[in-house]
């Protein structure tokens, strides 16, 4: 009796496990497992599909890749852009209320995600609005400062689109940082200080400046690029790109970065680099409201390809290939990710 | 190298309202073991971090060995600090917390092996280098803290209540420890501890702060025997304080006639005038005898009556009753009446006597220590 109340205990957690494992089951396992059948078929709505195990067409995988593969650069040039925008923009922000916030802290949490509470549709649509050629960002760098040409647009570059995506999942960044960081110990900081760990000038100044030069000559080279043309990157642009990044970053690096930061605060904070980088390059991979609403047909991500196919053409097979091929390639990546994070170099082992 | 490794001159810090350290004056010798103790709240730790450099004090200047360092940063300063949680790197192997220092001051390579290799054999923790701080317990964590300071070779090393997470043996087998590795390696600490026993065994000198200042500051000895304030007096360990008024000089001793115009002799120069002053002496120097029998010449003595008796095994605790009403504390030691029979019951009459020398004197009538000290 006693050995079956025990049993019972330790059953409990999986008892109460038992609704989310069943709604994984029906609205993840089904699904997908539908989506690879779909994705080894042939046919289309019309003729009807011939779906496994009458029909094994692995073929609809390379297919995919090959035709769609710009649409794929985009994404990943896109998604991985707006990631790094995301975390430059986000890092600063959720130290500054992790360490700075004081009582204000609740209150600027809450503002960083106020933008939930309106659909993010309307957002990225006003995101239109105030990038468009008539809206008021051109109007005053175009029209009142005069810094950009007239026939100069934001809207349908990829400028918009990577803009739109840092927008919307900036929150997805901040919020993982802040947590991780939130948890760092000042005690810690203040004993790094007390171990000789001054400002980190010179190598913050290397450092930075090559991080900033590498940073905005991908920033040059991905925003210029689109799915057909690659006509912005002249050497000349990009060179220029790299003086600017260099000098900011090296600025930045030598006067805001402490080594204590650097040995501490940076290393204790890297679940939370981990999960906000996650959490936002995933779904800015996918997305394609952004690019739909801010882009133009040249800078079309794979998910309004995917959209396109399944909704438009009912071109099941394809677009489910597509779907695993994005799934795998985020997995992989997330992988990869992990073990260059997880290691000890990066989690401050070695010095 | 001058004579003062540590200099705190009027120094002073308030946190809006709060007064955190009122005014200390300051002065700790090279290879010292300085301790400043007191109760919760006191101040200590804001002291100690004023030295450390994590707290600028709102007034004054604080030295160190003849450089003022008042604004300097942490790490600008040849000081090193034990924290009160060890404060170690969770990130970091017990090597490289211990390396930390030296990387950062740009040691390199084999040195750094070296070094640390000579720094966990010192405190006794060979081949845990590997470990990760989750790894090793709380003593041993106290271990990794304090190599991680000394193998900086600072002027002066800080240490704030640095066994009190430990558990009472361990605290013991600690404190010989810090002693011996401070006798070794010859640096000046400044150590911080609301245990009064602590302090005692460890210090070179120790200065028992109260309310923001220190109240006395000497060796241990003359703390016990000769506290000068009745905060001090409470403080470390019971004592009995008697009122009366100075009353001339008899031999080689003052007088102070008590409230009941018993006259007491106490050691000459704690009391000048005919003021009111407090007198205080110590639990065990106080003796019990029958009330006719013959006291030791010259003793101070008391008549009185046991109000209460409590065996300890050692030794014995007693309430007694003298004129006036006011309750003396006796400890005996359970030598000549050693049998619950054999000791004074309640209600007897007994006479107290103590040696002159064994008197001391309250100038500073500050409130008890009693409420304050744990
Ligand atoms: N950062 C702070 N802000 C406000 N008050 C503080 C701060 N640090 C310490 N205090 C106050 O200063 C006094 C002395 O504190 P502390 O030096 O920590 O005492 P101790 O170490 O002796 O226990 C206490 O009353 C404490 O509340
Ligand atoms: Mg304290």
């Amino acid at each position: 009796m006693g050995q079956l109340i025990h049993r019972y205990r330790a059953a409990i957690p999986w008892l109460l496990m038992l609704p989310g494992l069943a709604w994984l089951a029906v609205f993840f396992v089904v699904p997908n497992v539908q989506m690879l059948l779909f994705s080894l078929s042939e046919g289309t709505l019309l003729t009807g599909f011939t779906t496994p195990p009458d029909t094994w067409s692995f073929d609809n995988f390379p297919g995919a890749v090959t035709r769609y593969s710009g649409n794929f650069v985009n994404s990943i040039v896109y998604g991985g852009l707006a990631t790094i925008l995301c975390f430059l923009i986000g890092y600063p922000l959720a130290y500054g209320i992790a360490f700075r916030g004081g009582r204000y802290k609740s209150l600027l949490l809450f503002l960083v995600i106020a933008p939930f509470f309106t659909s993010f549709l309307i957002r990225t649509i006003s995101w239109r609005i105030i990038l468009g050629n008539d809206g008021p960002f051109l109007g005053i760098i175009r029209d009142v400062l005069g810094l950009v040409p007239d026939n100069f647009s934001v809207i349908g570059t990829p400028l918009a689109v990577v803009g739109g995506l840092t927008y919307e999942f900036l929150p997805f960044m901040v919020l993982p940082l802040y947590v991780s960081l939130e948890k760092v110990d000042r005690r810690l900081v203040e004993a790094a200080q007390d171990l000789y760990a001054g400002p980190w000038r010179r190598g913050g100044a290397i450092t930075g400046a090559l991080l900033g030069g590498f940073l905005a000559v991908a920033l040059q080279v991905g925003l210029g690029y689109s799915q057909f043309v690659g006509e912005t990157a002249t050497p000349g642009l990009v060179a220029l790109a790299a003086l600017v990044g260099a000098t900011a970053g090296g600025l930045v690096g030598a006067s805001m970065v402490s080594q204590a930061f650097l040995r501490v605060t940076l290393p204790l904070s890297l679940p939370g680099v981990f999960a906000g980088s996650i959490l936002t390059f995933i779904p800015s991979i996918g997305d394609y409201v952004n690019a739909h609403l801010l882009g133009s047909p040249k800078t079309q991500m794979i998910g309004n390809v995917i959209q396109g196919r399944f909704l438009e053409q009912n071109d099941y097979p394809t677009a489910a290939a597509l779907a695993f091929i994005l799934m795998a390639a985020i997995l992989v990546a997330i992988f990869v990710y992990a073990r260059v994070l997880g290691t000890e170099e990066l989690s401050g082992g070695r010095a | 190298m001058p004579d003062v490794d540590v200099r705190l001159s009027k120094v002073a810090k308030t946190y809006g309202d709060v007064v955190a350290v009122d005014y200390i004056d300051l002065e700790v010798h090279p290879g010292e073991f300085f301790s400043l103790l007191g109760p919760s709240g006191c101040g200590k730790t804001t002291t100690l971090r004023m030295i450390g450099g994590f707290e600028q004090p709102t007034s004054g200047l604080i030295e160190l060995q003849g450089q003022d360092v008042t604004w300097l940063a942490p790490y600008q300063r040849n000081v090193n600090t034990v924290f009160q949680n060890y404060a170690l790197f969770p990130h970091l192997t017990v090597f490289e917390n211990v390396a930390f220092g030296l990387r950062r001051r740009g040691v390199k390579g084999d040195d750094v092996k070296t070094r640390v290799a000579d720094m966990l054999r010192l405190v006794q923790l060979e081949g845990f280098d590997r470990r990760k701080p989750t790894q090793i317990s709380g003593g041993q964590a106290q271990r990794v803290a304090l190599a991680r300071a000394l193998i900086n070779r600072p002027a002066v090393l800080l240490l704030d209540e640095p066994l009190g997470a430990l558990d009472l043996k361990l605290r013991k087998q600690m404190q010989v420890e810090l002693k011996r590795i401070q006798q070794e390696v010859g640096i000046t600490f400044i150590y911080v501890t609301h245990d009064q026993e602590e302090a005692m065994t460890m210090s070179d000198r120790i200065a028992v702060m109260n309310k923001g200042h220190y109240e006395q500051l000497a060796d241990p000895e003359t703390l016990y025997e000769r506290p000068t304030t009745r905060f001090v007096a409470g403080f470390l360990g019971i004592s009995n304080l008697l009122n009366g008024r100075g009353d001339g000089t008899a031999d080689a001793y003052a007088l102070v006639r008590l409230a009941d115009d018993t006259m007491v002799r106490v050691p000459r120069g704690s009391v000048t005038g005919s003021g009111a002053v407090q007198l205080g002496v110590r639990p065990e120097k106080i003796r019990l005898h029958d009330p006719g029998a013959t006291t030791p010449e010259r003793h101070n003595r008391l008549a009185g009556t046991v109000r209460d008796a409590s065996y300890m095994g050692v030794s014995t605790q007693y309430q007694v009753e003298i004129a006036g009403g006011a309750r003396v504390t006796v400890y005996e030691q359970n030598v000549e009446r050693a049998t619950r029979s054999e000791l004074w019951a309640p209600g007897e009459q007994v006479q107290l006597t103590w040696s002159p020398d064994h008197t001391f004197v309250i100038t500073d009538p500050t409130p008890a220590a009693d409420e304050a000290a744990e």
